[in-house]
């Protein structure tokens, strides 16, 4: 297939701008015609549900969750980049833009990337006047603070709840919408199939998970904001509930899947403590500002860290970069730390840690600073773990954290389906192999405030969408697809529970698809995925039955398309031979432990289409072009 | 170590409910409250029995979305902790703990633990925002907002929604949450245009939605796992005082 990314040519800086002025428009009296799904409410789907009815539009908007402030968009602690420059410390939107091409290692399209660094301006700008309550300086302005990958302080902060105020900001203008009824919105509701006439995306198939009804929602575009898929790991950062379901089954009707190997490791969080552990807490990146990563220098020793004196410690970070030490980006620093456990040196009863101590900041600094800066991440852990982090060092682990990969998306934010967008973590666009840190946030909110709903109207304005009726043979279709699967599932009995299975899938992707991959490991998992996939599919257990809330029935079907998802991901990064940002093939690596990109052969977005279960999909490539952020190896020694 | 639940077991919102007594011989110190239902849950289904159905996804205790009376206190005995941030090590071995849905007409069981929290959400939607609509914002440094108003505003947008006020209150009332928004908002120099038609308009909204009234016991404050202070329904109080005495916020509130 060929791949046109709509991406417009010329001066970068007004590319938007000109593109922007080619779209058609649709005329203010005319937008109330169109009805648009918007599938997901978090900062992409949530801000763009919110938008697009402000300016006209019909809106249904769909979340799983019992409310749409839930959308783990919520949970983002650290804050928002943008090049507002208001410590006149240099920053600019080119730099910003520079930052996040270099630190996505250079597999990120240009042109998206100028536009996320301009539209950063306007985001700001629309969250203080919804109220969001960001950080002040005496003065009364807006505070800063830096973040990893940059060299200026662009990052905008309420305290170390940013998603969180962030996305009260866009529920609030969503219930605003919902409130004059532009917006419908339906809770504790998922999509479960797209629905494509005559080869465009019409409208969504979903499942009430109250009554276990099933249903279809027509339209005239759907839109995507449904987050990431880090929980195919089973442990992961992610809320519970984050799943790829919509993602993959519009995934499976024709939009092609991009870089799914691209997902962003995060090195600071508390450490899996039993085999019932259900999820990961990340703690803030912050405390590698003050903590000293360390392990024993000798194998299993296991004397408490008080014991083991100091010419027995190995600070591994400092020793090998000397020039950065312990604050080397996310993804070197947790292959570092998971290179020393596997030589056995892990700490805590797992093995499976490292300590990040603060003894010496304390006696530096004193408990009462460090208290101040760090007290809140402090009474977390001691919360989760019941140790005490000013007297024992905290012992954390890397942890699965975001995906830079998901469904294709052009410069316009649509799919390989016409009028199917995808918007934030769902969508691949911006961040190349490895997202910089506080650019989550900036993605989900620019895509749903200010580009979907520019580039939508483009395609309203310029394709003739014909009225479908709930008797289309696409929607019969789709409907009976969504039933037998959920007939299939209930009907199987097997032995063992979804968990089960998830926890085993997991198992497996992390063994071989995580932080480091090799080609004879993926084949591994290339091996046993399908075979656990065929066991599930015969012995799987659900309880209960279809019409009524059955929490087994929707976490099994995410589940199924977990192990789709994970058989593909496997694939993809078994292709690219090469190392880049999250993806770190052993195989390709420079002399001193680094990543080794190959740009002659690789410089690519992986883009894969659907071919069946089981059958090998079909590889589409888009290539990349660097105009003015020029590839060179990344360095932090 | 060995817990004994009694959980507050229903079909569906309209089937009556009883609560069930489960033994679990083997907790470890080390799990959070859910991971323990997990477990109990792992062991119904390999029993054949129907799992306990219950609200949670983040379990960072930010999403708001689990919650439970634990022994009649909403998220349980530790002072500001979600039901999915408390870990077992503060129970004994031997306890006996009985688990119930929140408590309130206004949020009617769904199923199990799980209740239906919609009427927040038509609360919000009554008033609980500032009409900036996308676009017009100006730049984000041309109003100030003095530090002591920002921090407390956001000491107030800390709240999660998860309901446990309502939950623990005697009189279900959703002060706490209603003035925790109200406050926020009126806070801001951003939120003054619409300051009192939000605060008569969210009121009447929460009267429809059966809350019942604030009488100042305080109970939402203790069990807040978010620890918004009592303080805010004074705010929300005078502010609602002020906009009937003034005759403003009739355009929203007749609505």
């Amino acid at each position: 297939m060929e791949l046109d990314s709509k991406s417009p040519t010329g001066p970068i800086e007004t590319r938007w701008d000109r593109h922007r002025f080619n779209l058609k428009l649709v005329n203010p009296a005319n937008k109330r015609k169109y009805t648009i799904l918007v599938v997901g409410s978090g900062l992409g789907g949530g801000a763009a549900a919110a938008t697009l009815a402000e300016l006209g539009y019909k809106v249904k908007c769909f979340c799983f969750q019992d409310s749409p402030r839930r959308a783990h968009s919520i949970a983002a602690q650290g804050g928002i980049n943008a090049a507002k420059n208001y410590h006149n410390d240099g920053d600019s939107v080119y730099r910003l833009f520079y930052d996040t091409v270099k630190g996505g290692d250079f597999r990120a399209r240009e042109s998206n990337v100028y536009r996320l660094s301009q539209i950063s301006l306007n985001i700001i700008d629309q969250c203080v006047a919804q109220g969001v309550p960001f950080a002040r300086e005496y003065s009364g302005y807006l505070d800063n603070r830096s973040f990893g990958g940059a060299q200026v302080s662009r990052t905008f902060y309420a305290r170390g709840q940013t998603g969180q105020q962030l996305l009260l900001g866009a529920y609030q203008a969503l219930e605003r919408q919902i409130g004059a009824g532009t917006v419908q919105m339906f809770p504790r509701t998922e999509m479960l199939d797209l629905i494509v006439i005559d080869g465009k995306a019409r409208g969504i198939v979903t499942r009430d998970l109250i009554t276990g009804r099933i249903e279809s929602h027509l339209g005239d575009a759907v839109v995507l904001g449904t987050g990431g898929y880090g929980n195919v790991y089973y442990l992961s950062t992610n809320a519970k509930g984050s799943n790829v379901t919509a993602s993959w089954r519009a995934h499976k009707r024709g939009a092609l899947f991009a870089n799914p190997c691209f997902t962003q490791i995060h090195p600071t969080c508390i450490p899996v403590s039993g085999e019932y552990q259900s999820k990961l807490t990340l703690m803030s990146e912050s405390l590698r500002n003050d903590g000293r990563v360390w392990v024993p220098l000798k194998k299993g020793d296991s004397r408490s860290p008080d014991q083991i004196p100091e010419a027995e410690r190995d600070y591994y970070l400092e020793r090998r970069y000397p020039s950065f030490g312990n604050l080397v980006p996310r993804d070197v620093a947790s292959r570092n730390a998971k290179f020393v456990c596997d030589e056995g040196r892990g700490v805590g009863e797992t093995g499976l840690a490292v300590y990040l101590d603060f003894r010496d900041a304390i006696q530096r600094l004193g408990k009462q600073l460090i208290k101040e800066r760090y007290g809140n991440l402090f009474d977390m852990y001691n919360r989760i773990t019941g140790e005490d982090p000013y007297s024992v060092p905290m012992r954390i682990y890397p942890a699965i954290h975001y995906v830079m990969g998901g469904l294709w998306v052009d410069y316009n934010l649509m799919s390989t389906i016409p009028g199917m967008y995808v918007l934030g973590e769902a969508n691949f666009s911006d961040h190349g192999a490895n997202r910089l840190g506080a650019s989550a946030l900036m993605q989900g909110l620019a895509d749903g405030y200010f580009v979907l709903p520019n580039t939508i109207g483009d395609y309203l304005a310029t394709n003739k969408l014909e009225k479908v009726g709930s008797d289309h043979p696409a929607v019969k279709e789709a409907e009976a697809n969504v039933n037998a699967i959920t007939k299939k599932l209930l009907e199987i009995k097997g032995t063992r529970s979804v968990d089960s299975y998830h926890r085993e899938l997991g198992k497996i992707m992390w063994d071989y698809c995580g932080m480091s991959r090799t080609a004879e490991g993926l084949k591994t998992a290339l091996g046993k995925i399908p075979d656990l996939r065929e066991q599930f599919w015969r012995d799987v257990k659900v309880l209960g039955n279809g019409e009524e809330m059955n929490q087994s029935l929707e976490k099994a079907g995410r589940v199924a398309d977990f192990f789709e998802l994970a058989e593909l991901m496997c694939l993809d990064a078994l292709e690219r031979n090469e190392s880049c940002g999250g993806h770190f093939r052993e195989e390709f690596q420079t002399p001193e432990g680094e990543a080794a990109r190959d740009d002659e052969r690789y410089s690519y977005v992986a883009a894969w289409g659907f071919r069946g279960v089981g059958n090998r999909p079909e590889l589409n490539k888009e290539p990349l072009n660097f105009e003015y952020v020029h590839p060179s190896q990344r360095s932090y020694k | 170590m060995r817990i004994t639940l009694h959980i507050w077991r229903q079909a569906n919102s309209n089937a009556p409910g009883h609560m069930v007594r489960y033994e679990l011989p083997n907790v470890s110190e080390h799990m959070s409250f859910l991971e323990m239902l997990d477990v109990l849950n792992e062991d119904l289904i390999a029993k054949n029995e129907d799992p306990v159905a219950f609200d949670h996804d983040c379990r960072e205790g930010i999403c708001g979305m689990c919650g439970a009376m634990v022994n009649g206190v909403a998220h349980g005995p530790i002072p500001g902790t979600t039901l999915c941030q408390l870990h077992m090590r503060h129970f004994k071995d031997g306890d006996e703990l009985y688990l119930e849905p929140w408590r309130s007409a206004a949020f009617p069981v769904i199923k199990d633990l799980a209740v239906n929290r919609g009427a927040f959400d038509r609360i919000i939607a009554a008033g609980g925002y500032i009409s900036a609509s996308t676009g017009s914002a100006p730049d984000g440094n041309a109003v100030l907002v003095g530090k002591e108003s920002s921090d407390q505003a956001m000491d107030a947008a800390a709240c999660i929604g998860c309901g446990a006020c309502v939950a623990q209150c005697p009189n279900a009332s959703a002060s706490l949450f209603m003035g925790a928004k109200i406050a926020h908002l009126g806070l801001l120099p951003q939120g003054q245009p619409e300051r009192q038609a939000r605060a008569v308009a969210m009121v009447a909204q929460a009267n429809a939605e059966l809350f019942g009234s604030c009488t100042n016991i305080g109970e939402c404050e203790a069990v807040c796992p978010k620890e918004i202070k009592l303080e805010v329904i004074a705010f929300m109080n005078r502010d609602f005082i002020k906009a009937n005495w003034s005759g403003r916020g009739k355009a929203l509130a007749n609505d």
